[in-house]
């Protein structure tokens, strides 16, 4: 492995991290609502966050380009903000990324949620624990196994992206760069030699991110997606 | 029971699915409250509903002169900060603490100045201490049901609010639990409504008995004269009797005990119990016969004179309910409508009452 290759590497799991953290983060509210609501509106939430599972990641990156772009909303604004353009930027990763592995976070984590039922939350309820600190000390705890799936999916999920990157992100080192594209970079200039380090890598971490997430919590990914 | 401000006031009224429910409970505000009827019959609602974990529309709920909720005032308070314990069919411990971070859950959460029990001293009462660093799976059911009161009391409510808490256990769980719910009776002031369909649990442990059908109030009151009506519906006329709160005044030389009553006193077979303990006993209506006179060769030993204030069909044909008085303590008989015409037994007549068996229930 060359430098290149390194810095492949090291973006990838930064991405992974940032993204994972703030997938729980916006995860959690989401699927928290989702499996408590019984408004109408169920059903057209839990579609939308369930489209990256079924479009081209193509489709996907073709509308936030559209949308990050100097004449999409989301492009004016961070224009107009002084942030400048998302397209070809670490930032612009994260957010298509965000997006495009929602559904593994808030599918678990929602089934998590539901699966706790209503009866330990009213049980805190007459403990004199509030909505919030019911939340915070009975539901995330009881949770625990849907976040770790959560957390381990995200991840996982962000790492192994590759078209969504290629349309927003493109192929800039060490800002865009991530292994996934380096190992098509690889393939392309007929380099198999370093392509098999980094794919072989990826196979192995992915075989045992799994591996651990199944032995550790075998329930993990029962009805999570 | 005054309308003054220590008791228990709900009026519900509630319509849904084909259930109407439609409820005014005024209940004492200490002493133990029984809402008794079949399935169905609303119960667990009401007890939801005065807990405020179902919110029902136009409700007043007021406990210990504190409004929980009036909604022809705009007045709800949420469930978490009402001043009660409930304690559900099923124990729902939470999972992911030990037995102890389950106790304190909501005792931590009440303010310092408004806690009245050490974890230690409930654990004790309940006889859960030996547990404390238990995970809840490892608990048998009637431990867990233990540690669910426990906590519940914990939290120092004005109301305790239990809704079966014995129905999801077998019977020896069963009478593992009763003599801690009695101890939790005479040892704390502390107003505990108690939801059952099982006629024993009601008898053993009320002081006041609500009786509910399809939604309605049947009958209120204190438990012996509420159980002493003759006019109840077929439901629980089934299993009639009363229920007589006696105390232990000494024993015979031939080893019988005797049992005192506000009018008279009931042998028994010989009692371990301490001179002077109170002993409760429930006296079944089928073990109730009557004779005009008093038998001179029964082989009876609880022979009392009685004044028969009504008689009441039953759905079993053939038999009538006597409703007895002995000077002020109720009584019920169950005897044969031709017994009843031969012996023309008829409101006002005095007549002597046979007590075939007592049962003594703690």
């Amino acid at each position: 492995m060359d430098a290149a290759d390194l810095a492949a590497v090291w973006l990838t799991l930064k991405l992974a991290t940032v993204v994972t953290l703030l997938l729980l983060a916006l995860g959690t509210p989401v699927a928290w609502w989702l499996a408590r609501t019984r408004s109408r509106l169920k059903s057209a939430v839990m579609a939308v966050v369930a489209l990256p599972l079924v479009l081209p990641p193509t489709v996907i990156g073709f509308y936030l380009l559209l949308a990050m772009g100097p004449n999409g909303w989301l492009g004016k604004l961070t224009t107009a903000l002084g942030i400048g353009l998302l397209p070809f930027t670490f930032a612009g990763l994260v957010i298509a990324s965000v997006l495009y592995s929602m559904p593994f976070v808030v599918q678990p984590l929602q089934n998590a949620f539901a699966a706790i039922g209503e009866r330990p939350l009213e049980a805190a309820a007459t403990l004199r624990a509030s909505p919030w600190d019911t939340f915070w000390s009975v539901a995330v705890p009881l949770a625990r196994p849907g976040f770790l799936s959560a957390a381990v999916l995200g991840f996982a999920h962000t790492v192994g992206e590759f078209g969504v990157v290629l349309m927003i992100g493109g192929n800039i080192p060490a800002q865009t760069r991530v292994v996934s594209v380096q190992i098509y970079d690889h393939v392309e200039a007929l380099e198999y030699a370093q392509a098999h380090w980094l794919a072989a890598a990826m196979l192995a971490f992915s075989f045992v991110v799994l591996l651990v997430m199944y032995t550790l919590n075998p329930q993990a990914l029962k009805g999570g997606r | 029971m005054e309308a003054h401000d220590a008791g228990i006031r709900a009026r519900l009224r509630l319509q849904r699915d084909g259930f109407a429910l439609e409820v005014d409970l005024a209940l004492p505000g200490h002493g133990i409250s029984a809402l008794f009827g079949p399935s169905g019959s609303g119960k667990t609602t009401c007890l939801r509903a005065i807990a405020g974990l179902e919110r029902v529309p136009g409700a007043y709920v007021a406990v210990g002169g504190e409004v929980w909720q009036d909604d022809a005032a705009g007045i709800f308070v949420p469930v978490h900060r009402r001043a009660l314990g409930y304690v559900f069919q099923e124990a729902s411990l939470f999972a992911h603490l030990d037995v102890r971070a389950n106790l304190a859950f909501g005792r931590q959460r009440v303010p310092p100045g408004e806690r009245r029990f050490e974890l230690e001293a409930v654990a004790a009462l309940l006889g859960i201490d030996h547990l404390l660093e238990r995970r809840p799976d490892r608990l048998s059911g009637g431990e867990r049901q233990r540690v669910a009161i426990a906590r519940a009391l914990l939290t120092s409510p004005r109301l305790l609010l239990m809704d079966e808490p014995l129905a999801a256990l077998d019977h020896r769980r069963k009478q593992e639990i009763l003599p801690y719910l009695e101890r939790l009776h005479d040892e704390l002031s502390m107003p505990i409504l108690y939801v059952s369909h099982s006629p024993d649990e009601v008898a053993r442990l009320a002081d006041h008995l609500v009786l509910l059908d399809a939604g309605r109030v049947v009958a209120s009151g204190p438990l012996g004269e509420t159980l002493a009506r003759a006019d109840l519906p077929p439901t629980f006329a089934d299993d009639a009797g009363v229920v007589l709160d006696t105390v232990l005044e000494g024993h015979a030389e031939d080893g019988l005990s005797r049992l005192a009553f506000a009018d008279g006193v009931l042998h028994v077979g010989r009692r371990s119990e301490a001179i002077g303990s109170r002993l409760r006993c429930r006296i079944h209506a089928r073990d109730v016969s009557l004779a005009l006179s008093r038998p001179p060769d029964s082989s009876i030993v609880n022979l009392l004179p009685a004044v028969v204030t009504a008689t009441v069909g039953t759905d079993r044909p053939g038999h009538v309910l006597v409703q007895l008085r002995m000077g002020g303590t109720p009584l019920l008989a169950r005897i044969t409508e031709r017994s009843r015409r031969e012996l023309d037994i008829a409101p006002g007549r005095t007549l002597w009452v046979q007590i075939k068996g007592v049962a003594l229930l703690r």
